[in-house]
Order: structure tokens, then C-alpha cells, then sequence
């Protein structure tokens, strides 16, 4: 089992004819994604060349979504398309399926598009929006698996571990981690770093709740906003699977932003501090080395009889 | 690419308050004490506001300083001058000056623009903010009667005075909520009225001008009732600015960090901080966690760096350069996650970066991810001095066990 996507989700990729778009195309079907085909505006009826498979391109994805039946959409758009795309996916996916995942990884939307998309995507409830500006979402599989992003396949494996987390490579450092004390992953999902997205920590973890495979969860948090603060909350009356967490940006100086436009301490609120003390009251793991997850990981499997000492 | 905000001065904002309709009172931008006095003369207002203009806030209680000697030159950013003679007085204390304020740095920032603006009998001060709330969804406004004073400490203490109200999806408020934050402001009549063409004026600039930010301390209602934004603070979301071409006109580049500009550039993000370890990472989140685990060790990050998912031998040597500017920095550890970009090709670029740039600090390198061996190879065969470690905690350890070799 996983979250959201499986070996047999059936992937479309918007912008599939630009530079990253079959790059990323590439590399997904490579690892076992099942690309069905792509959407760029003007090239409807071309074909895309991806190893083992040639797919259609369309103009729209309401014509996709029909003709592929396709569950999931990852968007590469540049950025000032990026919110007509996830808009256009939206209405695409709720109209011919009434679900589908919207994986964006564009970084650098305004936020103002942002806010106006995640109100419209808020009124279809079968539509989930991944991102923006995020690495995407990976769930390993026995042979391969199904990638949805642009995180490097090959450093994962399947497993009994959720991830989650806010920044990209720092999410590839939590797996490194879990392979490093021989624990694969169910999912990993990049929730990005931007101050308005989709999918938040809160919906990842009642979701690896409901997931009978996934036994534990690492999540990875980074300073600004309070959404670990509410994420460890919810997670001590909600949440039965044990937690190890990290928040990024302990050294950080107060209204300087750190790279990704979330990632500023404000008004002395938001910071790494108050975020690893909101989790251990939450009975949240912490390690304040991100070397050391592996670790704390090991350790809390046995303590709560997942593992034999 | 995220530079830190957007941000303009006090007077370029209410010259868009101006456009918007939101009342402010008459007002001249100036850079020469000629030029206040000149203001002074035509605004025809006995008392007048002389307003430092500075992108920090705290100016009415900051100090000015003489950049030469570092003397006290004068106590509070803004003034009011009840005469010609005041206005020369407090223009010369503060043009060319630098003025500290609790948020402009201990360094504070020296002062090259002033306001002269036309007194304002005020029956009370508010506080009137917009801004992005992420929790939300959307964009909040918050106002208060505590105007005039520390927003944070009002939030902290009294947060029953702070009203709020969101607008939907597509940034705009209910119907009704313009009034009843009015009431729960306690404003009636003309006042009330005032208030509202205000705030609709406020959320609909937000949005056409793609705010991140407009805060109004204080907002006063004047002795015949009428609102009037005695203050401007506003700051732009960079991601919209490709759409607002009128933005570029208001930056002033004095205000900007010029190193920071010019990582920019070349695809880099970088923040200068104030210890001795450089750091050249791969990723926001996993920059601030290099930073977040050589203080862990012992040592003081140098720096902020994030190379970028774009990174080629180009940006690297420029990162190696910008570091190496800061004349503080005694060691530099390297951490890269190799995804779409390769290790091997990072080491490559290390190598020609240190040659041409003269690296003379210890260096130590961790690789992991996408072709991390062959990188390590790379750098080993090569004749640069670098130690090479396989996890971040060992990095860290490293660096700092060579900078303190090198204070020592």
C-alpha cells in the first residue's frame, strides 16, 4: 500500500514538450511511472518519444484526461502558466472523474494566483494539489514504482516509512536516512516551501494513518508559518504512528528569507525553536541533527515493538 | 529565484495610496536640506512631519549617527518641526546620517531621502494591516485602536484589540465586513464612511499591485473625522513582478545587499551572516540544516547558499567567489545532494572554481546522491587540499575542527 499514487496511476505531464517537462518525462517513465501522455497548448496530435513508448500530446487537458483516463497530472510549466495549468487540470480531472492528484513543481507563482487556485481547487473534493514549487511525490514499488516529481528515483526503495517534507533535497537527506538503517519508504511526498500550497502536513499524516503499511513517519519541517506547530497539534490527538521529525533553519536570522519564499521568521513567529518544541510536546521524535533521523528512527521502531532490538 | 521582499519607501507608497485614493495627507519627497526647506515653504502647514525614509520601521524612535565619527547626531527618525528653523535643523541631522533602528540592524542605514509632509490634527491613532495569511488561504486584514505603537507587543498582550477579516479566493471581503470591523473599531459617521472607501481602496490596490504587505501605523482619524494613512509600509510579492513594470522605477538599490544582488545573477540565493564557515549547498531546506548543524558542531555559519537546481561550473565558481569575499570566513564546507545535478560535475567545478579564484581555506566536501563516488574520485585524484566526509555531521565536524585550527 501507499498514499495517493501507485504503480498503476496513470500519469499526464503538462508542459511535456518543453525542456524539463520530457527531461522529467524521461526520468519518470524510466523508473516505472506509467506515462500515458502530455498536455502543451498549439501541439495537440505530436507524439513524445520516452524510453520503451511514444505518448500523444494534447491541447487541453480536458481532452486528455478523457482520452487516458490518466489519475494524476504534474505540471511543468513556467510560472507565470503554472496557475492557469493547476486551474485547468482542476476542472479537467472534477469534471470527467470527479478525482485526480495535481502534482505542481513550478517554483515562483505569485501568490495571489496561488490563492485564488487553491480557493477554486477547494470546491472540488476529489481534486488534490501537491506543491507548489516541491519535488513531487514518490511511492516505491517492488519492481520500479511510480514518480511523480523530479526527486532522484534510484535512492529509495519500498518500505514501511512515510515521508514528508517542505524542501527538496532536504527530503532526499530524510531518505538517505532511512536507507542508511535499512528502512524503505511507503511515500514520500515534497509539500514545498511556499507560503500558500495545496497539500499541507495535516492531510499527509491522516492519510499514512488510514495506510496500514506505513509504520512511521519522518517529517521535515523548515521555519515560517505555523504549519508544524498545527501539524504536531492535530498529530497528538489524531495521529497513532510513532513521528520523527526535523525543522530546518535553526540559524536563521529574523527577516531574512532563507531561499524559499516561506522560509522567513516574522515578527519573531515561526521559528525553528518554537517548531521542535510544538513536536516534542506533541510526543514528536526530534532529531536536531538531520544525520542523526536514521537513528531516532531505529530507536523509536523498537520502542514501540515495530522491531526486534 | 527570491530576493527579500519587495519593499519601498514610505513616500513612493503613499504616491500609490495617492493613485489608489486612500487619503494621505500633502507631502514632498526631498535629498537636500534646500529642497525640505523649499517643501516647508509650499505646503503652506505651519507643522510639518520630517520623516527619514528608510526601508526598516522603528524610525520615530531610532537615533542617527555621524557615518564619519560615529557620534550621536540626534534621537528619533521622524520629527515634527513647528518652524522653518526646525525643519533645517532636523533635515541636516538626518540626511546623510545613518539611522539604528530595532529593525534596521546595529549597522543601521544611512539616510539619502527625507519627507516633509503637512501636519495633521489627529483625534486618534489605529492600526490597519494586509497581508498574505497563509493559514488561510487568503488575504487578512487586521486593525486596531492600539494604533501608533508596537503591533507585536498589542498582539502579544491584548490580542481582543486586534480585529480581523479575510477575503475570499479572489480577494474580496463579505459584504458587510468593511462595517463591521468600522463598528468594532468603534467609528461612526464621517469616520466610518472614511474608513471603508479606505479599506476597499486597500484590498483592491493589494491585489492589482500584487501586495505582500501594507501595514498603516498609524491610521489616525483627523480632528474633522476623516481617516488618513499617516504611514506607509508596503512590500511586493517578487513573484508577480514580471507584471508590474512600474516596480522597477521605485527600487532602490542603496537599500538592497549588493552581493546578495549579485548572487541573484547567477542563480544563486545567498545571505551574508555574521560566523566564519562558508557553505555551498544544493537546496533552501537543506542549506539552512548545513548552517542549522555546523552551529550543532560548535561553529558560526558564515553564510546562506543555496546553488540552485541550475547549477553549472559558471554559478559554482561565482559561489566560491562571493564566499570568499567575506573577509570573516576561515573555512568553507560543501553539501551537495546529487538529484538532477551530478557530483562528479560539482567536483569538476570545485576544482577549476578554487584555481581561479585562489582558494586558500580549508575546504571540506560531503557528496551524496547522483554519482557521489565518482565525485569523491574526482576530487581525491585532483591536487586540492580537501577532505572528503560521507554524511553532514561529519562535515560539520570537520570544518569546524580546521577553523579552529586556524584561529588557533
Amino acid at each position: 500500500m501507499s498514499i495517493w499514487i501507485n504503480e498503476s496511476s496513470k500519469v499526464l505531464v503538462q508542459g511535456i514538450t518543453g525542456g524539463q517537462g520530457t527531461f522529467h518525462a524521461t526520468r519518470m517513465t524510466e523508473y516505472g511511472t506509467d506515462v500515458v501522455g502530455g498536455v502543451t497548448p498549439g501541439k495537440g496530435g505530436q507524439v513524445v518519444d520516452l524510453p520503451g513508448r511514444s505518448v500523444p500530446v494534447y491541447d487541453t487537458m480536458g481532452q486528455a484526461v478523457s482520452e487516458t483516463d490518466a489519475d494524476v497530472s504534474v505540471i511543468y510549466v513556467p510560472a507565470r502558466f503554472a496557475a492557469a495549468a493547476i486551474v485547468e487540470a482542476a476542472d479537467a480531472f472534477n469534471e470527467t472523474k470527479g478525482e485526480g492528484l495535481i502534482v505542481c513543481i513550478t517554483e515562483g507563482i505569485p501568490t495571489l494566483d496561488m490563492i485564488r487556485c487553491v480557493g477554486h481547487i477547494s470546491e472540488m473534493p476529489g481534486i488534490r494539489l501537491i506543491g507548489p514549487n516541491c519535488p513531487g511525490i514518490i511511492t516505491p514499488g517492488e519492481n520500479g514504482g511510480c514518480k511523480v516529481g523530479i526527486m532522484p528515483g534510484y535512492i529509495h526503495a519500498k518500505g514501511r516509512i512515510g515521508i514528508i517534507s517542505k524542501s527538496g533535497t532536504l527530503t532526499y537527506e530524510a531518505v538517505a536516512q532511512t536507507m542508511s538503517v535499512g528502512e524503505g519508504q511507503t511515500t514520500c511526498i515534497g509539500i514545498g516551501g511556499d507560503p500558500i500550497s495545496g497539500t499541507g502536513f495535516i492531510d499527509c499524516l491522516a492519510a499514512f494513518e488510514e495506510d496500514p503499511e506505513t509504520e512511521a513517519v519522518v517529517m521535515i519541517g523548515e521555519i515560517g508559518g505555523t504549519a508544524e506547530e498545527d501539524a504536531a497539534a492535530w498529530a497528538a490527538d489524531n495521529f497513532s504512528k510513532p513521528i520523527v521529525g526535523f525543522v530546518a533553519g535553526a540559524t536563521a536570522p529574523p527577516g531574512k528569507r532563507m531561499g524559499h519564499a516561506g522560509a522567513i521568521i516574522s515578527g519573531g513567529k515561526g521559528t525553528a525553536d518554537e517548531k521542535f518544541s510544538a513536536f516534542e510536546k506533541a510526543g514528536i521524535h526530534i532529531a536536531r541533527d538531520p544525520s542523526k533521523i536514521g537513528e531516532v528512527l531505529v530507536s523509536v521502531l523498537i520502542e514501540a515493538g515495530l522491531r526486534e532490538p | 529565484m527570491s530576493r527579500e521582499g519587495v519593499n519601498i519607501h514610505e513616500y513612493q507608497g503613499k504616491a500609490l495610496f495617492r493613485e489608489e485614493g486612500v487619503a494621505v495627507q500633502e507631502g514632498v519627497h526631498c535629498t537636500t536640506v534646500d529642497q525640505a526647506l523649499e517643501a516647508y515653504d509650499s505646503l503652506g502647514s505651519k507643522v510639518v512631519a520630517v520623516k527619514s525614509q528608510i526601508h526598516a520601521g522603528g524610525r520615530g524612535k531610532g537615533s542617527l549617527y555621524c557615518p564619519d565619527t560615529g557620534d550621536l547626531q540626534m534621537e528619533g527618525g521622524v520629527k515634527i518641526a513647528l518652524s522653518r528653523d526646525e525643519v533645517e535643523t532636523y533635515s541636516k541631522n538626518i540626511l546623510g546620517n545613518i539611522l539604528v533602528t530595532k529593525q534596521s540592524g546595529p549597522e543601521g542605514k544611512m539616510v539619502n531621502n527625507l519627507y516633509i509632509e503637512a501636519g495633521c490634527e489627529i483625534a486618534h491613532e489605529y492600526y490597519l494591516a494586509l497581508l498574505v495569511d497563509r493559514e488561510e488561504d487568503a488575504i487578512l486584514v487586521m486593525a486596531s485602536t492600539e494604533g501608533g505603537v508596537d503591533i507585536e507587543e498589542v498582539a502579544e498582550t491584548t490580542p481582543q484589540a486586534i480585529h480581523k477579516a479575510w477575503t475570499d479566493s479572489s480577494g474580496k471581503l463579505s459584504a458587510g465586513a468593511d462595517s463591521a470591523m468600522a463598528d468594532s473599531l468603534g467609528l461612526t459617521g464621517v469616520s466610518k464612511d472614511s474608513f471603508k472607501k479606505m479599506l476597499g481602496s486597500l484590498v483592491s490596490m493589494f491585489v492589482s499591485r500584487d501586495c505582500s504587505m501594507i501595514e498603516i501605523n498609524p491610521l489616525v482619524k483627523a480632528g474633522d473625522g476623516a481617516m488618513i494613512a499617516l504611514d506607509s509600509k508596503i512590500s511586493f510579492d517578487d513573484n508577480a513582478s514580471y507584471r508590474h513594470p512600474w516596480r522597477a522605477d521605485m527600487r532602490d538599490m542603496s537599500e538592497e545587499e549588493e552581493v546578495e544582488i549579485r548572487a541573484n545573477k547567477s542563480g544563486l540565493s545567498y545571505v551574508k551572516l555574521d560566523g566564519n564557515i562558508g557553505c555551498l549547498v544544493n537546496g533552501a531546506g537543506l542549506a539552512m540544516a548545513s548552517m542549522d548543524v555546523i552551529k550543532l558542531y560548535g561553529g558560526e555559519p558564515a553564510n546562506f547558499l543555496d546553488i540552485g537546481g541550475g547549477a553549472n561550473k559558471e554559478s559554482i565558481t561565482t559561489a566560491f567567489g562571493i564566499i570568499l569575499e567575506d573577509p570573516n570566513v576561515e573555512g568553507i564546507l560543501v553539501n551537495i545532494f546529487g538529484g538532477i545535478i551530478r557530483c562528479d560535475m560539482v567536483a569538476r567545478s570545485i576544482i577549476d572554481a578554487s584555481r581561479e579564484v585562489g582558494l586558500s581555506v580549508p575546504l571540506v566536501v560531503r557528496f551524496s546522491g547522483t554519482n557521489h563516488e565518482e565525485g569523491r574520485h574526482v576530487l581525491e585524484e585532483s591536487s586540492l587540499e580537501v577532505t572528503t566526509v560521507g554524511t553532514l555531521a561529519d562535515g560539520a565536524k570537520a570544518i569546524v575542527a580546521a577553523t579552529v585550527g586556524v584561529d588557533a
